[in-house]
């Protein structure tokens, strides 16, 4: 069995979001990190396979610079080795210019009997990408999973709706998006952390991979404006003083509520 | 470009179109004189419902058992090649609407934009705006070349309107062959729907988070609920710690909702939150922290702890009877 993951390195969700004034791109020139939201594919697959009795974890990213320390990080879990695509060229990609760049990446893997990604990733969330991939690649694709079990050639998930869950089956090879909180990602052993330093990541372009055109050239989209919404402004606060459960009884007379 | 031609992906549950549905047609028919509806079923179901809202055709293209997403892309990419192609499709931004925006956004080789609350053609470009950072900041974002332009849209975008139409004229779209993708397919349905009022429909919402320390303490948001005629809701924490289920949870991946009274106890207001709630048109907050994000938008802020303010309010609210 084996599994590639797709992992986002993002700016560090702790730190407030700005956007490049010149591109109005979201501004990634720091240390990037592993979008926690992909450390549940990650551990997942590493279970699966574990499962399964044999096969590796294998890693796809896309970001600027050459950028790999979130890619360590899923490497320290336990993933084995990882193709990272960054150039220039790609900075204003859309999502379906990011799903052929990633499919392609897959493609460069040899491919895998299961792909795995998160619903969305913290810092853009179009929430279409792995199902985008999907279509690229002519696999079946089963988004929102919360539990995956396998069987031989047989994938069975529990996938989310809006009323509460389906069960799914698809043949393998397949794409799936799997949620946050469905597995605990484990921490990285010491040993993990040294090894995944010399763990193989191969450095590619867009053109290497023969995706053209991408960037803003492939996005049929351009931004035309950015402006601050209107603020909702704080009411009254006051501190529990044993009483303040009064003050909520008013509030809800005012408005009829009660 | 001006729009004429736009369609709307509706979703509907045993013949009921969704309310998502509606506010989508109502916005399409402000845009352009033609709007038709593509629903995965059988269109006749819906064809009064959605040609009250003005709706003048409904695709229906029968999924059978397969996830409908990649059905549905492929129903509507056959229409397409067949002639009546739009300059729009406005999705909403569900779970069906984005697998089916994503398959046919590869098939078309079209961009596409999701968690939109707006859209405008202003006859020489369609612009979309997407609230970002938590909806501190607004982008527009016009589509560049020819359509047909992809859209998703947040529920509670458009105000939902009936124009007193008449009932739309059905067509039925055989979905082509799926090939290895059409290998995904739903074996069971599972329900799990909260009881009282729905959690996007209700006039109060009382919301609780990891403020309350253990799954246990869940109940006094749900007694709480059940004395305002309320819906329970639930942060992202909880339902990721398995507190409740996902049906219950208010925010950025969950449900949006815009009540009258939102109460959110023991949420500290994290920005994939406050996204699904901010819209609310009174908020009242409980959380021990006073630095907590939630009171920057709240119009009644209570700083102290949750395992004491609600017990007091709920005695407070049955001795009212």
């Amino acid at each position: 069995m084996n599994i590639i993951v797709c992992v986002k390195q993002i700016p560090d969700p702790a730190a407030p979001g700005a956007l490049n004034s010149d591109s109005n791109t979201l501004k990634r020139d720091g240390k990037l990190v592993i979008d926690d939201s992909d450390m549940y594919g990650v551990e997942m697959a590493l279970q699966l396979v574990d499962a399964a009795g044999g096969g590796e974890v294998s890693l796809v990213s896309m970001a600027p610079n050459g950028e790999t320390s979130g890619m360590r990080t899923a490497l320290a879990m336990g993933a084995a080795k990882g193709v990272l695509v960054s150039d220039p060229a790609l900075q204003g990609s859309d999502a379906l210019t990011t799903a052929k760049i990633l499919a392609a990446a897959v493609q460069r893997l040899g491919g895998a009997d299961l792909i795995v990604a998160a619903t969305e990733s913290s810092d853009g969330y179009t929430g279409t990408v792995p199902e985008q991939m999907a279509e690229v690649l002519g696999l079946p694709s089963v988004t929102f999973t919360k539990k995956i079990v396998i069987n031989g050639s047989t994938l069975q998930a529990s996938r989310q709706t809006e009323a509460g869950y389906d069960e799914v089956t698809c043949t393998l090879p397949a794409v799936i998006s799997v949620t946050a909180g469905v597995v605990e990602p484990r921490y990285p052993s010491f040993k993990g952390i040294m090894a995944a330093k010399s763990k193989p990541v191969e450095q590619v372009t867009a053109s290497d991979l023969g995706v053209t055109p991408v960037g803003w050239d492939g996005a049929g989209q351009k931004i035309t404006s950015v402006t601050q919404a209107e603020a909702r402004q704080a009411g009254e606060i006051i501190e529990d003083d044993g009483e303040a459960f009064n003050k909520i009884v008013g509030f809800l007379e005012n408005l009829k509520v009660i | 470009m001006t729009l004429n031609n736009i369609w709307v992906f509706a979703q509907a549950t045993n013949g009921a179109v969704n309310t998502a549905t509606l506010e989508l047609i109502t916005k399409a028919r402000s845009l352009a004189s033609s709007v038709s509806v593509f629903v995965s079923g059988d269109g006749a179901a819906i064809a009064a419902a959605v040609g009250d809202f003005g709706a003048t055709k409904v695709y229906g293209a029968d999924c059978g058992a397969h996830l409908p997403g990649v059905a549905m892309a492929a129903a509507m990419k056959s229409v397409i090649d067949g002639g009546d192609s739009p300059d729009l499709i406005m999705f909403p931004q569900s779970y069906e609407g984005r697998d089916a925006m994503a398959r046919l956004s590869v098939k078309l080789n079209k961009t596409v934009i999701t968690n939109n609350v707006d859209i405008e053609d202003s006859g020489s470009g369609v612009t979309v705006t997407t609230p970002i950072f938590g909806g501190n900041t607004l982008v527009a974002t016009t589509f560049t070349g020819s359509g047909p332009f992809l859209a998703a849209f947040r529920p509670k975008s458009f105000a939902p309107e009936a124009s007193g139409g008449s009932a739309a004229a059905v067509t039925a779209v055989v979905v082509p062959d799926l090939g290895a993708a059409g290998s995904a397919q739903v074996t069971a349905v599972h329900v799990e729907e909260t009881s009282g009022p729905k959690l996007d429909e209700a006039n109060v919402v009382v919301s609780g988070g990891r403020g309350l320390g253990e799954a246990d303490k869940y109940a006094m948001i749900e007694e709480l609920a059940k004395l305002l005629k309320a819906a329970p809701g639930a942060s992202r924490a909880i339902v990721d710690a398995g507190w409740v289920p996902y049906s219950y949870q208010v925010g950025q991946t969950g449900k949006v909702v815009k009540p009258s009274v939102y109460i959110a106890a023991g949420i500290s207001g994290a920005t994939q939150h406050m996204v699904g709630m901010k819209g609310s048109k009174n908020i009242i907050a409980i959380n021990k922290d006073k630095e907590a994000p939630i009171f920057g938008i709240a119009d009644l802020g209570i700083v102290g702890d949750v395992h004491k303010v609600l017990p007091k309010l709920i005695e407070a609210l049955k001795a009212r009877g």
